[in-house]
């Protein structure tokens, strides 16, 4: 099991220029721990479809490498989405998936067969080029460059640590972020797509 | 006969609609109806068809594409519309970008009257949803798929266009 700050650390030293989304209660860590904050974007919305979004960028920006980090809970909501990436084979697209067995933000209840399901198997019987399966953070680190270096469509399954919420929405601490239209507006900019 | 074949709507006459207002993207789950015009997109070398695995995710593909700087179209049928209506809210309208939807109309007729529940839920559908809609029915038509478009990008909204009589239209 490893702390998603400490996967985001790892990533960050081969992010490169990468557009990255980050989503789930694990993603949180990402905006304390990215340097360019222009190549960041959220793309949520509706429930399970930020991947396609991310999907949909990456067949649209073939020239930049894309690195979604999804979590399992919404990847279940849309699980079809593998097979839709698997079938273009995008070359420059990154499939994170931050595992902490649970809905974190909802109080901690378990996904559907949290301790034995195996995303990275799944992935690899769609079409995905390479996967990978990581609960020990320096075996993460230790292939971190070649993730970042090789052919897409890649997977990277990765058992985090649960940080659940439990407090009612109203009363979370919430940190200003940028919103979504903020992001999309951003890195248009940084991209000079008018 | 011959009269019968003037009504057809042509797969044709999509593409060159879709040709002439520089879409670059399909996103799409094919179904036995549309087989002639899915074949049809994969042969123009300035289309990429994207088939998509349920409905819901071909708004948030066509967002991630609008983003990049593209121009998508969406292609489905309006029974995956229905099933799709979070992502529709989430992915399309709440977005801001603009996005021509051709949506099969299972079940329509033009007498009203249809057993289909797909087709009777359609319209209601978009109009809950505050979606502008256009029937297309055969060739002549055809021009409201440009109309249909310009709407969508004017408005920097998703405009839908149904495709109506599709059990026939696009039969070889």
């Amino acid at each position: 099991m490893i702390e998603a700050k400490k996967v985001f650390e790892e990533f960050q030293k081969h992010r490169a220029n990468a557009i990255v989304s980050v989503q789930g209660t694990s993603g949180k860590h990402w905006r304390d721990i990215t340097t360019n904050e222009n190549r960041d974007i959220t793309l949520g919305g509706a429930m399970g479809q930020s991947t396609a979004a991310i999907f949909g960028l990456a067949l649209g920006l073939k020239s930049e490498k894309v690195v979604h980090f999804d979590s399992e809970g919404a990847l279940l909501m849309n699980l079809g989405v593998i097979a839709s990436i698997a079938g273009k084979q995008p070359k420059n697209f990154v499939h994170f998936v931050l595992d902490n067995g649970c809905y974190a933000t909802t109080g901690g209840q378990p996904v559907p067969n949290s301790e034995n399901i195996d995303y990275a198997q799944m992935a690899a019987g769609a079409g995905y080029s390479k996967t990978y399966n990581f609960d020990d953070l320096e075996d993460l680190s230790t292939s971190m460059e070649e993730i970042m270096s090789i052919e897409g469509p890649v997977f990277v399954a990765v058992k985090v640590n649960a940080e659940v919420e439990n407090l009612p929405i109203g009363m979370r601490k919430r940190t200003p972020t940028r919103s979504r239209a903020e992001t999309i507006t951003d890195l248009r900019k940084e991209l000079g797509i008018k | 006969m011959v009269e019968q074949q003037v009504e057809i709507l042509r797969p044709e006459t999509l593409i060159e609609e879709f040709k002439k207002n520089g879409v670059t993207h399909i996103i799409t789950i094919p179904d036995s109806e549309t087989n002639y015009l899915y074949e049809l997109m994969e042969q123009q070398d300035w289309l990429d068809v994207v088939p998509v695995s349920r409905e819901g995710e071909s708004m948030a593909v066509a967002l991630g594409l609008n983003i990049a700087g593209k121009t998508p179209v969406v292609l489905i049928q309006n029974t995956g519309m229905l099933e799709s209506g979070d992502s529709i809210r989430g992915m399309a309208l709440d977005a801001g970008f603009p996005l021509l939807m051709v949506v099969g109309y299972r079940g329509w007729t033009r007498k009203g009257h249809t057993p289909d529940t797909a087709a009777t839920y359609t319209e209601p559908f978009l109009n809950a949803f505050r979606i502008n809609y256009y029937l297309v029915e055969h060739d002549a038509d055809g021009p409201r798929i440009s109309e249909a478009f310009e709407e969508s990008q004017s408005l920097k909204k998703p405009v839908v266009v149904l495709v109506g009589d599709e059990y026939h239209g696009f039969n070889r």
